[in-house]
């Protein structure tokens, strides 16, 4: 019985994110939480391996109260469990403080039933860092494999799970012993439309939800803003540049122009020309 | 924690096809310039398997010191390895600022070693400034998909750690036959305590074109309509011996593969001349292209965003424009037989 | 084994979620389901809802929905190419409690409606699409959806899928509507500061105001144009038959800039930023449309069923209304164990005893009447704009002359007879 555990968080969807110019600050109400699209992958790669190998598939949250969504949208998906920790102790954490209240939760989930492995996205799309994954696996003193686009087979009994890691030009394919902690790719695997069995338990599932009190022994001064050591100083827009020059005229015109700026570089050309293109 | 303890400018020195990764020289090049501000030395930290001779490197591009690890056991990259050698040489020559290119061995290190210091780490930075008399690292880098810049600080922890974006830093000239102090590192660590084992290697068998070391790329975006159109963008970067770049929006509805995507969540770019062809110049694409020597336009409105990025612009439909460029350059640069054969 | 519930309500509108709360408050085992992300996310409305009957579903609901403004003035412009005649009617009893209605943004409005029939025990899904009835013996006995392992089973389904519902469609209770019988409408939100807002359309603070715009607003084709005032949005629309585009070959979104750019109405959206495009059918078939409504197992409410009233632009209430009278339908078969068509009919009874069968009934040939008629929006706007403008322009003339003028502009006796048969046509029909 393996148990998987997938962290995922909610996100604003910066694609659809609007700002406001002159605060430079976001309108949270322009942009819809999500659950953050690597994470989704993640999870469905923990469902994944409990069809392979059998066992229990849970996720745990950190957010406010409103995250619970994202949790149901993970049972949706076919996770079996949601964890949520939900306190205004955690607000204002970077990624280091992220990684120890979440430690503490996983650690309490562990009592409940120990953990085999843990699946977290690349990153996310708002803190944008992938910096969390690892931070978790350091704390539970788990080698973090990162990159990960493949579970090529997990062995409980022999404790060990051979997964290929992305690699700039390739992947390198690594063996580690369990427990450990992947960070995995969106290309990982495709997102199926969820069944309706599933859609009918994630209306009605109703999370485990937890605050520091229940976290038990920990440690308040590393928690949220005040356990983060890194703190943002300012936010600005990025510069705007000036623009340059329109070519006008008609299209014969504007070619011309173009090929006069661009063949004053000829040497470039000069160099490619046979072309090897795409 | 006691602050002068702690001094001096590092670079995680990665290594790439036996030769210093270029984004490491890019860092050396923006570490000596924090490390000048703050009248300290700028220090390389290498790691590897017979890695000695990337350290003469380091120095020419700018490094007063070299920490080096080199051993069998880091013949591949393991977190678990390098995050022990990485460790042993910040507790024990602690610098005051440690950078790392953010390529997936960076950023994975850096996420560990910032973990178990602990300290605060600012990932994806692209911009890099030292307080003179602090020596508060001021680090900058895109958030919330790039609509704003956040500068962020550590205050009460050393070393200051940033994951430093490939492309935006500027290498130092190379000093041929400059030198410098190497200091040989080690410490007590064998297989047996170690976990992970990278079992093979698999290098993809195409080569794919690089376009983060193309010195052109011809750019198309969503307004070329489809993959069918996206074609003229394809004919245009042959005959001009140009690399395919294209917007996120291109590869997500699958016209071309993802690695020519250019952008925040692509690669950076920043060859000579840069041709954005139907692209409304998002500013998660700017950031990946807007270092580029010569940046040129091609959109059908006159409003689209790119236009303040671009050095030159053309209004127009790119799928009428396009071929006429096309074609010109096939005179141009001499090609005649081919222009004759009609193949454009 | 597929899984039961004791009542299935397909579509998170107005209509199904009023249904559902209603069934989930008398303990019914109910399940919503709804193809949109959220409820709310794919609807479109001009906005106004009708206090009244929303309250009769949660009391005192203003309290705590997410309500855009109380509307303290209507305001009706009959448009002509460069000028307009307008009536208004603004009262202060309506900007206090209990008000009289409000603006809403449905995206918003639909979702916080949904969560209160979930706090009442409902099971609501979402982004799940149903595909078709499953019907057993002549009895609706389920619903098949679009996800895997998608089939589920009720004693009793409500069709609350608005307009055109294919569900309906697809069990043989009505054909496909007619062009003349649905309107399509395009809508616009534009956003714009609340203070402008309010400076422009004469408001104090939080207060709203509605305009409908009649005649060159849809460029004499028979329909309606509305402008509305949010928080800190407007919206704007124009919705004229589908018959009538087809016939003047206008594509709606080109309506939609002719009003927008029309001299009597830039001035109120001047500089507001569009934020999002949405376009919708109405049903405006009117009481002669409504389909068959009650079946073994299935009832139909809402637009789904074309209670629409087109003349004044409630859908809403009728919606709600219907959901509520389907609701209390259910409970009462429940206790009976009789979902058979018979047993269900007490629905269309109760609904056509109630307002809407009513107000349906009276309002019967409306549409069809101005459809079949054009003068009503091509001459007679245009003609009373002009009689207005040379009534109020001071130009040394007397008055007395003035109405000599135009009486003689509007034609020889034939045209003032025709004009006056036209008027009282008009006043039957809506009377
Ligand atoms: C977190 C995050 C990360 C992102 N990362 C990236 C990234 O790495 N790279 C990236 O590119 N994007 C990225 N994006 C997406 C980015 O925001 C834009 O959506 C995207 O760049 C738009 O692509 P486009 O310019 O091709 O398409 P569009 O914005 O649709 O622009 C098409 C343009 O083509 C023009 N056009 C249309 N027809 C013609 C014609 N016939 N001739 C000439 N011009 C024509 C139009 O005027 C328009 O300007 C990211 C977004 C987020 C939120
Ligand atoms: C532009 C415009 C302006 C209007 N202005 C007003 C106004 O000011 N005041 C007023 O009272 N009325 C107005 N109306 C009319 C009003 O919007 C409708 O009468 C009302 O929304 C009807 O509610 P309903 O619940 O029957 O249908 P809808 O609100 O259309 O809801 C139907 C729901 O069913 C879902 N659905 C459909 N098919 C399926 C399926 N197969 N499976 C699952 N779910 C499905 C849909 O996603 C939708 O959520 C206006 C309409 C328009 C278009
Ligand atoms: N608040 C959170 N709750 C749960 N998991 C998180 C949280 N933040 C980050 N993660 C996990 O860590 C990964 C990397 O996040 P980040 O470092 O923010 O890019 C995410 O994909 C999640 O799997």
């Amino acid at each position: 019985m393996l148990h998987i555990v997938a962290c995922i968080k909610q996100v604003p969807d910066t694609k659809i994110i609007k700002m406001n110019p002159k605060t430079n600050t976001m309108d949270r109400s322009s942009a819809p939480a999500i659950l953050n699209p690597y994470d989704s992958h993640a999870v469905e790669e923990a469902v994944r391996l409990r069809v392979r190998y059998g066992g229990v598939v849970s996720v745990l949250t950190m957010g406010p109260p409103p995250a619970v969504k994202a949790i149901r949208k993970c049972i949706e998906i076919g996770a079996d469990e949601g964890y949520m920790i939900t306190d205004r102790a955690f607000a204002g954490a970077d990624t280091l403080a992220t990684s120890y209240a979440l430690t503490k939760a996983l650690e309490k989930i562990a009592e409940i039933r120990p953990i085999d492995l843990i699946i977290c996205g690349k990153m996310t799309i708002d803190g944008d860092t992938g910096q969390v994954g690892p931070g978790i696996a350091r704390r539970l003193d788990m080698p973090p494999l990162t990159s990960v686009n493949k579970v090529a087979e997990i062995n409980q009994a022999e404790g060990y799970a051979i997964v290929h890691r992305k690699l700039e030009d390739g992947y390198e394919v690594i063996r580690s012993a369990l427990p450990c902690l992947f960070s995995v790719e969106k290309d990982i695997n495709e997102l199926p439309y969820s069944t309706l069995p599933n859609m009918l338990r994630a209306a009605r599932y109703q999370p485990h939800i937890w605050s520091v009190s229940d976290l038990g022994d920990i440690d308040k001064t590393q928690l949220g803003l005040k356990g983060s050591p890194t703190i943002v100083s300012s936010v600005w827009a990025p510069q705007k540049p000036q623009g340059g020059q329109m070519l006008d005229g008609d299209p014969q015109d504007q070619i011309k122009q173009l090929l006069d700026i661009v063949l004053a570089r000829k040497e470039l050309f000069e160099s490619a020309a046979g072309g090897d293109g795409s | 924690m006691n602050f002068e303890d702690y001094r001096g400018v590092w670079v995680f020195i990665e290594e790439k096809d036996g030769a210093v990764a270029p984004v490491s020289l890019e860092l050396l090049g923006a570490g000596k310039q924090l490390a000048d501000k703050r009248k300290t030395e700028l220090a390389g930290v290498i790691i590897g398997d017979n890695v000695r001779m990337l350290a003469q490197t380091a120095f020419e591009f700018g490094a007063d010191k070299v920490y080096i690890y080199d051993d069998p056991i880091y013949r591949y990259y393991r977190t678990e390895t390098y995050m022990r050698a990485m460790l042993a040489c910040v507790e024990k020559h602690k610098p005051e600022i440690l950078l790392y290119g953010a390529t997936s061995t960076g950023k994975d290190l850096a996420s560990a070693v910032a973990t178990d210091l602990p300290t605060g780490l600012t990932a994806d930075t692209t911009q890099l400034d030292v307080e003179e008399d602090t020596g508060l690292l001021l680090a900058s880098r895109p958030a919330f998909g790039g609509n704003i810049m956040a500068t962020i600080l550590c205050k009460k922890y050393r070393p200051q750690m940033a994951t430093v974006r490939p492309k935006v830093m500027k290498a130092l000239p190379r000093i041929k036959g400059a030198s410098g102090q190497l200091i040989e590192e080690s410490i007590p660590i064998t297989e047996d305590d170690i976990r992970t084992k990278v079992l093979e290697i698999v290098r993809t068998t195409i080569k794919r074109v690089r376009i983060d070391e193309a010195d052109i790329i011809v750019a198309g975006g969503k307004g070329l309509g489809g993959p069918a159109g996206f074609q003229v963008i394809h004919q245009l970067a042959e005959t001009i011996g140009a690399a395919v770049g294209a917007s996120r929006d291109v590869v997500e509805a699958g016209w071309i593969e993802h690695h020519h995507q250019v952008g925040q969540t692509g690669v950076t770019v920043t060859p000579k001349i840069y041709f954005a062809i139907g692209i409304s110049g998002a500013i998660q694409h700017l950031v990946g292209m807007q270092n580029s020597g010569l940046i040129i336009a091609i959109n059908k409105d006159p409003a689209a965003p790119i236009f303040q990025s671009s050095h030159y612009g053309i209004v127009g439909d790119a799928l009428t424009i396009v071929p006429m460029l096309t074609q010109a350059f096939k005179t141009a640069l001499g090609r005649k037989e081919e222009v004759d054969a009609g193949k454009v | 084994m597929p899984e039961k519930f004791d009542a299935i309500v397909v579509g998170a509108g107005p209509a199904g979620i009023a249904c559902a709360y209603e069934l989930a408050k008398a303990g019914v085992n109910v399940l919503l389901i709804e193809r949109g992300e959220y409820p709310g996310s794919k609807n479109v409305m001009g906005g106004v809802l009708y206090r009244k009957m929303m309250e009769e579903i949660v009391p005192d609901f203003h309290k705590e929905a997410p309500l855009e403004r109380p509307i303290v003035e209507q305001r009706f412009m009959m448009m002509d190419k460069a000028s307009a005649l307008t009536f208004s009617y603004k009262g202060m009893e309506w900007a206090e409690e209990p008000f009289n209605n409000f603006t809403v943004l449905r995206a918003k409005f639909d979702q916080w409606f949904a969560s209160k029939a979930v706090e009442k025990g409902a099971l609501l899904v979402n982004e799940t699409v149903v595909l078709e009835c499953i019907v057993e013996n002549g009895k609706v006995v389920g619903v098949r959806t679009d996800r895997p392992d998608g089939e589920l089973r009720a004693d009793v389904v409500v069709l609350a899928d608005g307009v055109n519902s294919l569900l309906a469609k697809s069990l043989g209770f009505h054909k496909e509507f007619r062009p003349d019988e649905v309107a399509l409408a395009t809508m616009e939100i534009l956003k714009l500061d609340k203070k402008v807002i309010e400076d422009r359309f004469n408001l104090e603070e939080g207060q709203g105001c509605t305009i409908e715009l009649f005649g060159d607003a849809t460029k004499g084709i028979l329909g309606t144009g509305f402008l509305y005032t949010n928080k800190d949005t407007l919206s704007i629309g124009v919705g004229t038959l589908l018959s009538g585009l087809i016939k003047h070959k206008i594509k709606p979104y080109e309506l939609m800039e002719y009003v927008k750019t029309h001299p009597m109405i830039r001035p109120y959206i001047q500089g507001a930023e569009p934020q999002e495009y949405l376009a919708h059918l109405i049903p405006e078939g009117g009481y002669n449309s409504i389909p068959k409504v009650v079946g073994a197992g299935v009832l139909v409410v809402g637009d789904a069923a074309q209670l629409v009233n087109a003349i004044h632009r409630e859908g809403s209430n009728m919606a709600m209304t219907s959901g509520r009278l389907a609701a209390e339908t259910i409970v009462a078969a429940r206790e009976r164990e009789d979902f058979s068509e018979a047993s269900l009919d007490e629905y269309r009874r109760k609904l056509m005893g109630s307002f809407v069968g009513q107000d349906m009934k009276k309002y019967k040939d409306s549409t069809h009447h101005f459809d079949k008629f054009p003068q009503y929006f091509e001459q007679y706007i245009p003609m009373m704009n002009k009689a207005a403008s040379q009534m109020l322009t001071v130009d040394g003339s007397s008055k007395r002359e003035k109405q000599k003028k135009i009486w003689s502009d509007i034609g020889p006796a034939k045209q003032k007879f025709k004009i006056a048969r036209d008027l009282f046509r008009a006043w039957k029909v809506m009377k």
